[in-house]
């Protein structure tokens, strides 16, 4: 009977211990949520998104932060999604699954995926800034600077290397619900592989590639490492115009705001409107693209 | 035009049916196939061009020099009057209003928000007299200092105890870096790990499936918040939290950053576990719920074990996410290159280090290389963890699973 109570008891908190463990995980995302919230709804306004910053950004709104975060993922998923699209669409239609090249590619996904975001910033400064703007520099400007110093371009295409991954992984588990006999009625209706994919497997899959989009793009607008050096300023008087100019950046903001300003507590309210301004952008988008998700995953079942 | 010949284009023959070269089917495979190619270039091209750039740490000759140095000794080290003043002092500014600077003020930036204490002059005034005169030396294996000592003298210092990169005597000693990254991770995964894989084994071994599929994509939600997000809120909420409840000093400290950690790190934990778990054939439950095991005697003693190398991989992905996590260090550690072993001491980190530094140094300097030799290192270091989890974990899962 002892025995029995024991167990019974021991079952008991291990049930106990491991629910809450999920209270307790839910309930610090609700706090941060509640936190920003409260710390930022007073100063979040219209004008605020829309105004320039002022008095050495003590005041005023963050339209800039705002305005460099969104031409960021817009160059970002240019370039990110057409290439992990194809990427995914090699792995699920063209590759064997079990040659060594699919596997290879598959692992560098993952690893990719798994890299710290400050190593995509030293390769973006590396590669990007010193070796691809001073070439180009050196040849089709005849050394004068340019292209050889952080900017909006660098900046984004470092960031689309970070969200490939994401685009890549996301697209192909949509490619693999397209139903195969869709595929074998387009072939033996006399349709070639590449028009198959054209116009079956694509359109099949193309809620997967909003999905994948959408992650890439929240992943994008609140990463700031990746960006540190190769583009990110401090605080610019007026909008980038073109790619080679610098761009102020939402997570960015909140990161000098917070610790390399002068007067912290003075921009407190500024900084947690920012913050909220930036969770609720990454939030937003990582729902809609949960639903899209688990819409997605109902029709396969 | 003549009806039969027309028809004797739809007979099939071995020449007709034969797949036909067709350049646009030929390009779409070729086009596709080379852009596949770009993942794998891409980690080789990350690995040579973040190793090219810090190539300048070896080519470099030190600059320093150890006589005048020792003469030196006992001058504070200020920044304020070397040429290389800027580097690296914004984030240092911040700590020192936020912690506190060495009651001799050796570093002192701002002088106004600075509280004296006395643990600090020990890790910046004396020890760098001391350091001088044991380290330096010692590392070049001679007590005299001479001419030849000063060409390695900078290099050699990697191995040493004192991370200062601007100082008229640069020294760049990763052991504080490094110790404060491990403690930071070590305090991180004594949080996120027992916390995720409990609510892994709740979500897939205990939690009605109705739950269980609100459980899982509101975990992930976590996984997307932003680190600056997660760094913010340890720095204003977390921070003042902890230092209430403990009562310690330092408001920023390596138990504040690895919680915040934490927070990075559970999605990642949870997730894998989560997979790891539910990958469990049901006929393994079933067979010992038929023996007569109870749910969660099935679960502990059943499950758990079988997922064994699959929630390894998962700590061991956890421990590669804190390891390189940057801004939520940056923001959260206090960034004091101290190497104690106190969890309340201000730590710096090696991702916070580059992060902090590198947008104010001189390209292609010695300091340069050094911070883009700490990424390669990262680099490795994340590659070797993710090959781990990767091959060894997952082929000891399916063997295990296939019971041979």
């Amino acid at each position: 009977m002892s025995l029995r109570l024991k167990n019974k008891l021991i079952g008991g908190a291990i049930v106990t211990t491991s629910a809450l463990s999920v209270v307790l995980i839910i309930a610090i995302i609700i706090i941060i949520l509640l936190v920003t919230i409260i710390g930022g709804k007073d100063k979040l306004s219209w004008e605020f998104l829309t105004s320039f910053p002022r008095d050495g950004m003590m005041k005023g709104g963050i339209f800039p932060a705002i305005y460099g975060t969104a031409l960021l993922v817009i160059i970002m998923s240019v370039a990110a999604v057409p290439f992990g699209t194809i990427t995914a669409l090699y792995l699920s239609e063209y590759a064997h699954e079990k040659s060594w090249l699919a596997q290879t590619i598959r692992f560098a996904v993952r690893t990719l995926a798994t890299v710290p975001s400050i190593i995509f910033g030293l390769f973006g400064l590396g590669f990007f800034i010193k070796f691809v703007g001073v070439g180009m520099d050196n040849w089709f400007l005849g050394g004068q600077l340019k292209w050889a110093q952080p900017n909006l371009l660098w900046g984004s295409l470092t960031m689309a290397l970070l969200t490939l991954p994401v685009v890549i992984v996301s697209v192909e588990e949509s490619i693999r619900t397209v139903p195969r006999e869709l595929r074998e009625a387009s072939l033996a209706l006399g349709a070639t592989k590449w028009q198959t994919i054209k116009r079956v497997v694509i359109p099949g899959s193309i809620s997967g590639i909003l999905t994948g989009t959408i992650l890439a793009v929240s992943r994008g607008a609140g990463e700031v490492a990746p960006i540190l050096f190769t583009g990110a300023a401090y605080y610019l008087a007026t909008l980038p115009t073109s790619v080679s100019d610098q761009f102020m950046n939402l997570g960015y903001h909140v990161y000098v705001m917070s610790t390399q300003s002068s007067n912290v507590d003075q921009t407190l309210p500024i900084q947690f409107a920012t913050t909220l301004v930036l969770l609720m952008l990454t939030f937003t988008l990582n729902f809609t693209a949960v639903i899209i998700r688990s819409r997605l995953r109902r029709r396969v079942k | 035009m003549n009806p039969y010949q027309e028809k004797a284009a739809y007979i099939f023959t071995a020449e007709s049916l034969r797949k036909k070269f067709r350049f646009s089917e030929f390009f779409a495979e070729k086009l596709i196939t080379s852009v596949a190619f770009l993942s794998i270039a891409l980690i080789i091209l990350i690995f040579i061009f973040v190793f090219r750039e810090s190539l300048p740490a070896f080519r470099h000759k030190a600059k320093h020099n150890i006589e005048k140095t020792i003469s030196e000794g006992s001058k504070p080290e200020s920044y304020g009057s070397s040429e290389n003043a800027s580097p690296g002092q914004k984030p240092e500014t911040y700590t020192g209003s936020e912690t506190a600077a060495s009651a001799a003020k050796p570093e002192q930036y701002t002088g106004s928000e600075i509280t004296a204490k006395e643990e600090k002059p020990e890790a910046y005034g004396i020890v760098k007299d001391t350091g001088l005169s044991t380290d330096v030396r010692g590392e070049n294996g001679s007590l005299v200092p001479s001419e030849s000592n000063n060409d390695e003298g900078s290099l050699s210092s990697l191995f040493s105890n004192e991370w200062y990169p601007v100082s008229e005597n640069p020294r760049y000693g990763l052991f504080p870096l490094i110790i404060g990254t491990l403690k930071v991770t070590l305090i991180a995964m004594l949080f996120a790990a027992p916390i995720a894989i409990f609510a892994a084994l709740f979500s897939s071994a205990f939690a009605p499936p109705w739950l269980r599929e609100w459980i899982k994509p509101g975990i992930e939600l976590l996984a997307g918040f932003p680190s600056v997000v997660i760094g913010f809120f340890a720095l204003m909420v977390m921070a003042t939290f902890f230092q209430n409840f403990f009562g310690y000093e330092t408001r920023l400290n390596s138990f504040v950053g690895g919680a915040a950690m934490a927070l990075a790190a559970i999605p990642v934990i949870f997730t894998i576990t989560e997979d790891a778990l539910s990958a469990i054939p049901s006929t393994f439950t079933e067979a010992s719920l038929a023996l007569g095991a109870s749910r969660w005697q099935t679960a502990v003693f059943v499950t758990l074990p079988a997922a064994t190398p699959g929630i390894f991989a998962a700590v061991l992905l956890g421990v590669g996410r804190v390891f390189g996590e940057t801004m939520i260090a940056l923001m959260a550690t206090g960034n004091a290159a101290l190497s104690s072993l106190n969890p309340f001491e201000s730590v710096r980190t090696l991702a916070a280090t580059i992060g902090a530094e590198m947008a104010e140094v001189v390209f292609g300097d010695m300091h340069y290389g050094i911070l883009f030799l700490i990424g390669s290192m990262l680099f490795i270091f994340n590659f070797s963890i993710n090959a781990i989890a990767e091959f060894y974990v997952k082929g000891k899962l399916v063997r295990k699973i296939q019971g041979r």
